[in-house]
Formats: C-alpha cells, sequence, structure tokens
C-alpha cells in the first residue's frame, strides 16, 4: 500500500504566541517548533499499516526550509522518504495550500493520504477536505478508527456525542483525530537511520491564494476577578452578579 | 447576491446552531443589501421548514433526496454547489460543528471559494465579508479578508446570539443531485452515556491533575449533572487515561466558549488556558492560591476539591432543583 502522510511544522503547544511587528503574524524568534501533535497521530497509522499489509510511507509537508526537521522526525518514526515542497509566495491560504499538496500528491501514485486533523496554529481544519476534493477521492475526517481492506475502508469519525461509522473506498484522504492510535517516539537507531534516508526538495508557485490574514491581535487580556470565601459567596456571585445560573 | 445560510438538524430537531448562523447571517445580508436564504438538506425534512423564517430567512430551500438521510462530505458538497449557483450566493454560512468542519472546505474546493473556519466575529467591508476567527486555540485572533468572489465562513457555536426576526421564510423545494458518493455513513453511534456535547455546551465543569485518580472525577460529574453542564478534562488526566480524548479541553483538544466554565483542580497550563479562556465566566476550585488558571478567572476558591465540589453540588441542588 502507498501511503502519503501531509504533515506540518508548526510552534510547540507550550509557547506563548506574540505578534509580530507587521501586526499580520506571529514572532517566532522564541518559538520552537515541532511537527503538529495530530500529524504525529497520521505518521504512526501509516506505520501501523504499512508494517501490517507492507507498502510504502512518504511524508510530505509544504512550508519554509525549517520544516525539513519535521520530516526528519517522520522519517526517524519510520516513514520511508520525504518531499519538501518550497515556495517563495505562499501565505499558509489552505486553499492555496491544498491545491499545492493536491498537485504533487497526483503525481505520484497513492491508495491512502493521511492528515492529522488540524494543524494547531492555523487551527482550520480545512486542508485535508480540500485535497480530497481536488484529488477527486473520498475525505473522511476526524477519525478516531480505521480499517483497510484492499480496496475498501472503514472508519469512525468524530461528531457531537457519538461516532459516524463510515465507509469509503480507496484512494481516499483521512485526517487523524485524538484517540486513532498512540504515536511512537523515535529510537536512536531511528534518528540515526532518518539522517540517510532521501528528503526530495520541490520548489513550487504557490498560486490562488483565496484569503489573507490582514491582520492579527492578541484576545481581549482577561484579569484576575475575586477569590471567594466559601460556596455560598461563589453561588451569590454567579446567580446575582454574573446571573449564569 | 445573496446569502446562504446551510440549516443543521440532527434527530429531527433544527440545531440551535442553525438558528445562531441565521442570525449572523441575516446581520450579513441586511449589510449587503440582499436577502437570505436558508437551505434545509436531507430525506423529508419539509416540517424543519417553517422555523427558519423566524430567524430572519426570507426564503427557505429545502433539497430532500434519499440518498442525503445520513450526512456525507461529498453529497452535501454537490447538492449545495448547485444551490450556490442557481441562488448567486456570494456569502455562504454554516455552523463550525463537526459536520459544518468537514463540509466547508470540500464546498470551498468545489467551487473556489475562500474560508474562515471557526469563526468567531462576522463583518463587510467592500461588499465582502471580513471574518476574525482564533487562530493558535485563541492564543492570538487573526482577521480574515477574502479575494474570492464566494466567501464561506463557519461560525463557531455559542458565540454568536441567535435572535428571532421574522421575514417571510417564503419555502421553495429545490432538486438536488448529490453524485456520486465514495464514503457514506453507515452507522451512528452514540457516546455511552454522554448528554452533552463539549464545544456546544453553555456549562461546561471540568477535571485536572489535582483530582488524584480516575475515580475521583465522580465528583465533576456530580457538579455537571446539577447544572446540566459537560464534562471537560485537562491534558494530563486524558494523557493518564482518566477520561476519553473526546473530552480534552486545550489545543490538541477542544476550544470551548461556554458562557460558564468551572476549572476543578486544574493549574491553568498554557495549552489549556488557550481553549478556555474565552468562556464568558470561569470559575476556579484550586487548592495552590498561585495556580495560573486563577488569573484567568472571574471568581476563585483557594481549597480542597474534595471538600469544596461536593457542598457546591449540594448547595446548587437546593438552588437549581
Amino acid at each position: 500500500m502507498e501511503i502519503i502522510v501531509c504533515v506540518k511544522h508548526v510552534p510547540d503547544t507550550a509557547s506563548r504566541i506574540k505578534i509580530n511587528s507587521d501586526g499580520n503574524g506571529i514572532d517566532t524568534s522564541d518559538i520552537s517548533f515541532v511537527l503538529n501533535p495530530y500529524d504525529e497521530i497520521a505518521v504512526e497509522e501509516a506505520l501501523k499499516l504499512k508494517e501490517a499489509q507492507g507498502g510504502k510511507v512518504t511524508v510530505v509537508t509544504l512550508g519554509a526550509d525549517n520544516s525539513v526537521s519535521s520530516l526528519r522526525t517522520a522519517l526517524a518514526m519510520g516513514a520511508d522518504s520525504a518531499i519538501h515542497l518550497k515556495s517563495d509566495n505562499w501565505t499558509g491560504d489552505s486553499y492555496a495550500t491544498a491545491k499545492a499538496l493536491a498537485d504533487e500528491i497526483g503525481k505520484n501514485s497513492y491508495d491512502l493520504v493521511l492528515f492529522g486533523k488540524q494543524a494547531v496554529d492555523d487551527d482550520s481544519s480545512a486542508v485535508p477536505q480540500m485535497v480530497g476534493e481536488f484529488l477527486g477521492v473520498p475525505s473522511v475526517s476526524v477519525v478516531v478508527g480505521l480499517e483497510i481492506d484492499g480496496s475498501n475502508g472503514k472508519a469512525e469519525r468524530e461528531v457531537e456525542g457519538g461516532k459516524e461509522i463510515v465507509e469509503f473506498s480507496l484512494p481516499a484522504v483521512i485526517s487523524a483525530q485524538k484517540g486513532l492510535n498512540e504515536p511512537r517516539y523515535p529510537n536512536m537507531r531511528g534518528i540515526m537511520q532518518a539522517k540517510r534516508k532521501p528528503v526530495n526538495t520541490v520548489e513550487v508557485g504557490v498560486a490562488d491564494s483565496k484569503s489573507t490574514v490582514s491582520q492579527m491581535e492578541m484576545p481581549p487580556a482577561r484579569s484576575a476577578g475575586k477569590i471567594v470565601a466559601d460556596v455560598s459567596e461563589l453561588i451569590d456571585c454567579l446567580k446575582n452578579e454574573a446571573k449564569v445560573i | 447576491m445573496s446569502v446562504l445560510v446551510l440549516a443543521e438538524h440532527r434527530n429531527g430537531e433544527l440545531k440551535k446552531t442553525t438558528f445562531e448562523a441565521l442570525t449572523a447571517g441575516r446581520s450579513v445580508a441586511d449589510k449587503l443589501g440582499t436577502e437570505v436564504c436558508a437551505l434545509l438538506l436531507g430525506d423529508g425534512v419539509d416540517s424543519l421548514a417553517s422555523e427558519l423564517g423566524k430567524y430572519g430567512a426570507d426564503k427557505v430551500l429545502v433539497g430532500n433526496n434519499s440518498a442525503l438521510q445520513n450526512y456525507s462530505t461529498e453529497g452535501y458538497a454537490e447538492a449545495i454547489q448547485s444551490v450556490v449557483s442557481s441562488q448567486s450566493a456570494t456569502v455562504i454560512l454554516l455552523s463550525a460543528t463537526a459536520l459544518g468542519k468537514d463540509l466547508a472546505p470540500r464546498l470551498c474546493a468545489k467551487i473556489g471559494a475562500g474560508l474562515a473556519a471557526d469563526v468567531t466575529e462576522l463583518d463587510v467591508a467592500d461588499g465582502k465579508l471580513v471574518a476574525k476567527r482564533p487562530v493558535y486555540a485563541g492564543k492570538s485572533i487573526s482577521k480574515v479578508e477574502f479575494n474570492s468572489d464566494v466567501q464561506v465562513a463557519s461560525l463557531r457555536p455559542n458565540v454568536f446570539t441567535a435572535q428571532e426576526n421574522a421575514k417571510a421564510g417564503a419555502v421553495e423545494s429545490v432538486d438536488v443531485n448529490p453524485g456520486d458518493i465514495k464514503a457514506l455513513v453507515k452507522d451512528i453511534v452514540a457516546a455511552a452515556g454522554k448528554k452533552m456535547d463539549l464545544s456546544e455546551a453553555n456549562i461546561v465543569v471540568s477535571g485536572g491533575r489535582g483530582l488524584k485518580e480516575a475515580e475521583n472525577f465522580n465528583i465533576v460529574e456530580n457538579l455537571a449533572e446539577v447544572l446540566g453542564a459537560a464534562v471537560g478534562a485537562s491534558r494530563a488526566v486524558v494523557d493518564a487515561g482518566w477520561r476519553p480524548h473526546s473530552e480534552q479541553v486545550g489545543q490538541t483538544g477542544k476550544t470551548v466558549s461556554p458562557t460558564l466554565y468551572i476549572a476543578i483542580a486544574i493549574s491553568g497550563a498554557i495549552q489549556h488556558l488557550a481553549g478556555m479562556s474565552s468562556s464568558k465566566f470561569i470559575v476556579a476550585i484550586n487548592k495552590d492560591a498561585d495556580a495560573p488558571i486563577f488569573k484567568v478567572a472571574n471568581y476563585g476558591i483557594v481549597g480542597d476539591a474534595f471538600e469544596v465540589v461536593p457542598t457546591l453540588t449540594e448547595e446548587l441542588k437546593k438552588v437549581l432543583v
């Protein structure tokens, strides 16, 4: 089975976010970047499928030069090869991102394309489903259970208050949610091997951005409220001051 | 030109988020000087149409098709595409629910539209939608402008207030063709014993590592039951296997904006605060007076959760039940 996993290099979730001096992005100077946590789950699922059924796992990212370190993390976990899509005019718009990824994926043979269900920077949860449409294949998002049997698949998708059981034909796009598996940590042998695995850099033009982030701001600051003495004072405040109960 | 709002329903009832999206759509349409079309898709959903006019729909389009009985990404996207062109819709609003978050991107890719996902503020400038949306799980807010003719936004549940504003709500049936569906929902399984969904709940009661062990979560559940609240959990508690992943609040879990968020024995790691700081009121109960959670809480009790929470539950029973 040929599996492609699309990943993104994102700020660690422990990062404090500051706005850059242009006011339209974040200041990345003090931030450490990691493989997007949901993408770790996607890589793990690909490796499990390969271990069970044979095949090859290719990881793909679109991003700046430093995103190669997330590709190396995926290679150290056990992926076979990597593709780094590089662009001078990529602004992060989901549509343009998905188009560039789908164009590259379409040049390869694939049975399954896996994503994390969202990147923890932009939080749009959009690129996987868009890639599905651009490739003309079905997509199932927010998946917490996956079975592949020949050219058919069955996924459990998390919805409000339960799960949808979705049956689909391959090739397909799947986005992984926490709970699908427990991602492995790369071991020393994996890390050493990853250094020798191929990372193919491809220059791409990212065209057709449909949206622009024109400004970024910090959320309204919350200030500490009051410490109440006991439960009855708390109930009084909730009832008469906040009026929420 | 028109504003198209997808009416979402479950178990034969319109969802509350549909009225929120309709109210927002009405406001956008008034600014653009155009009309609001609500779109109902399903199989035999005519009876739901009459309610939509009350919240500002000029027109209610009903697309019945047996293939749309259950939601499907491809089928819904295909059906909406034809309605977008027949109605000349330039703005499409959905709710950022499991359905809306799945569907909106596929639709955008199909019709060449830009997307603002999980939006918390909407406005109009120069005849186009302008949206604000939390990124980095709410650590910052992006302002999104569109370069495309058709603009799509999914709206975060619980943020836009639903307001009655009766319009004609003229019901029309439309032919919808869901096309070739390659991913089909075969079954919908309800989670065992779960009453309320986290991201749509008005009140959320969450527990953290300070509860010491999984069994002690019953004090959180009891309080949630009295309040009719959803139960949430910190990442530490989910990683320890005490609670399911679906209950996690924070940057690698759910981002919630309830009216009331009660954090019990949660210290307030930055990734947790990101996921709940947009709640209207926050109550923190923690024995460590220096816990970061108190810096964002409207009301705090410094004390042992095992004493405070059962008392709170009992006292609330007297007030509420």
